[in-house]
């Protein structure tokens, strides 16, 4: 049944949607960045897509390949339960799309959500704000070339062992702390 | 200018009726508020009672699930699971092995799917339970909040009896589920159910009629179909709307499709439609529990493919095969086939949907988890601006944000 939604698109936008695929049952296609947002509107209005609900908006980092970056977009039928997935590649250099925020207002909080952990950023988004991490972190947590080790503190840590204020930068020995004296043992 | 003012003083008939300067005042409502689940902090700004703006801000329990599921194998991905919805966390983990396995393309055995959804749908009540009781309790109605909890704890005895655990319960592994059922459980869990139906009928006596309930409750926190299917509603959120969507029925997994329940559906979209979706859906489990009590065949409750699955004790220290397949297991982890797929399953609160990529080693490249929590919050905004203040506590309540799931 869904693969009448690829056919569709592929008939409607042969420029933009490009290899579509299904694999283990979930139907899949490319799209060019620039277009994500009229093949949104194709999706949603046109009554036999019918695609009224944005499931998720998510990005996935491939390090080390050409386009980077590549947003996924699941969008789902509630009057034809068919499901398509929809990928747009996004390159480093220029790492930004238009919002479908206009399309779905469930976007706007999965695209703050790209934003703050992808560092992709939406063109035309109405409040393109951090999610999840504070307004002055640095650094987007899931590139892949974020440390998984690290801190970040966002108020100023003393630079001593503490339960409140953290653990300080750097585990520091005995020696350090209490000079001269032998540890108990 | 003081001369206009004097003037519209002396215009005025009834001093009392003199207009006082005001402004809007703007209210953290959270991050620690015994009526913001979790730790969610909503930024209001007031006139007077009147909410005019709402942002809630999350993340402060954000504790990065996906790139800690990035570094680790796909079984150890599993605890991480428990604790997106700490409620109903064997929903989590069913919905997650059910993704691997999609991607590997394997199928359990018959007796794991019954369990899958005896485990599933116990912790179904207990996360509707615990919003039932939840918002009986902020809208003052502490017996309420007792009955449900006592019935809770009902069920998480049986919970802990089945994993082990009353609360995080890693109960399922890719290929099946950790352990079978133990001696006589079905014969307690039916005592249970019956015991816990009393109570649940009790909750019903005490609040679906109550005027004071219904006050707070119905025509607040109001939405329509139309809006709530646009900012990603699903669950009995949206079927409080009068959109009978379920995936359970419109994409049925495991063996939902050999239940008969029904899926009930509101009207009016507002906070008591919100909350007898979750007394009905309650009877509807219970159903299904009882239907697969009946129909839970016997035979293995795990693949015998060591490719997936851990062999057996006596064969990792009797055989060398066995050896090496557990070494492979532990040390490498389960090889996913490189590839990509999105799952979903109906958790308690809506459509819980996995979209995870191999790379074809070990360690997930991405898992992303699509938490039905997520876009209800950020519908919150357009069902209580307009209202009074006190409308978002139960508005808060009855979407039944769980904050390990709609932040990470």
């Amino acid at each position: 049944m869904a693969k009448a939604v690829l056919d569709a698109l592929v008939a409607k936008f042969p420029d933009a949607v490009r290899d579509p695929y299904t694999f283990r049952g979930d139907e899949a296609a490319f799209v060019e960045r620039a277009a994500i947002v009229e093949v949104g509107g194709f999706l949603k209005h046109d009554p036999a897509m019918d695609m009224k609900l944005l499931l998720s908006v998510t990005a996935v980092d491939y390090l080390g390949q050409a386009p980077r970056f590549e947003v996924v977009y699941h969008l789902t039928s509630l009057t034809h339960h068919h499901r398509v997935r929809l990928r747009v590649k996004v390159p480093e250099e220029a790492a930004e799309l238009p919002s479908v925020s206009g399309i779905w207002r469930t976007a706007n909080w999965w695209e703050r959500h790209v934003w703050d952990l992808y560092g992709l950023r939406f063109a035309g988004h109405p409040d393109l704000r951090r999610l999840y991490m504070p307004e002055a972190w640095q650094g987007h947590p899931l590139r892949k070339d974020y440390p998984l080790r690290g801190r970040q503190p966002q108020t100023p840590e003393r630079d001593i062992p503490d339960l409140i204020r953290g653990p300080g930068p750097q585990p520091r020995s005995f020696d350090q702390v209490f000079p001269g004296r032998a540890p108990r043992r | 200018m003081p001369n206009e003012r004097m003037d519209v003083e002396a215009l005025r008939e009834d001093p009392l009726e003199a207009e006082l300067p005001r402004r809007n005042m703007v209210i953290n409502l959270g991050p620690s508020h015994p009526a913001m689940h979790g730790t969610v902090r909503t930024h209001i700004e007031l006139d007077g009672e009147t909410i005019v703006k709402a942002d809630p801000e999350i993340g402060f329990l954000h504790r990065g699930f996906e790139k800690s599921c990035e570094n680790v194998t796909w079984t150890q991905c599993l605890p991480y699971t428990d604790r997106l919805n700490y409620v109903s966390a064997i929903l989590n983990n069913v919905g997650f092995t059910l993704a691997v396995e999609k991607l590997c393309g394997i199928d359990v055995p018959e007796r794991a799917k019954y369990i899958r959804v005896i485990g599933g749908e116990i912790h179904r009540i207990c996360d509707h339970l615990t919003m039932v009781g939840a918002m009986a309790l902020e809208l003052g109605g502490f017996t309420a909040f007792l009955y449900a909890i006592e019935a809770r704890e009902l069920l998480w005895d049986r919970v802990a009896e089945q994993t082990g655990a009353r609360l995080t319960t890693t109960y399922t592994r890719i290929g099946g589920i950790e352990r079978d059922l133990p001696d006589g459980f079905l014969g307690r869990l039916a005592d249970t159910l019956t015991r816990v139906a009393e109570l649940r009928e009790e909750i019903d006596r005490l609040l679906t009629r109550n005027r004071i309930f219904l006050d707070r409750t119905r025509g607040t926190g109001v939405i329509s179909a139309e809006d709530a299917v646009d900012y990603g509603f699903t669950g009995p959120c949206l079927r409080a709307c009068g959109v009978p969507y379920d995936v359970r029925k419109a994409h049925p997994y495991l063996v939902y499709d050999r239940f008969d329940f029904a899926i009930p559906v509101g009207e009016r979209g507002d906070n008591f439609d919100r909350y007898a979706m979750r007394m009905e859906e309650m009877r509807q489990s219970e159903k299904i529990l009882r239907q697969a009590m009946e129909q839970i065949p016997s035979g293995p409750v795990i693949l015998d493919d060591w490719r997936y699955v851990m062999p057996p004790k006596p064969e990792v220290y009797g055989s060398i095969e066995g050896l090496i397949a557990h070494f492979k297991i532990v040390m490498e982890g389960v090889q996913v086939p490189k590839g990509e797929v999105y799952a979903y399953t109906e958790a308690a609160n809506g459509e819980l949907g996995w979209y995870v990529v191999s790379d074809g080693g070990g360690r997930p490249y991405k898992l992303h988890v699509r938490s039905p929590g997520l876009p209800i919050l950020s519908g919150l905004p357009h069902m209580i601006v307009g209202s009074m203040l006190a409308d978002l506590i139960p508005t808060f309540d009855s979407i039944n944000m769980i904050g390990g799931e709609v932040e990470q």
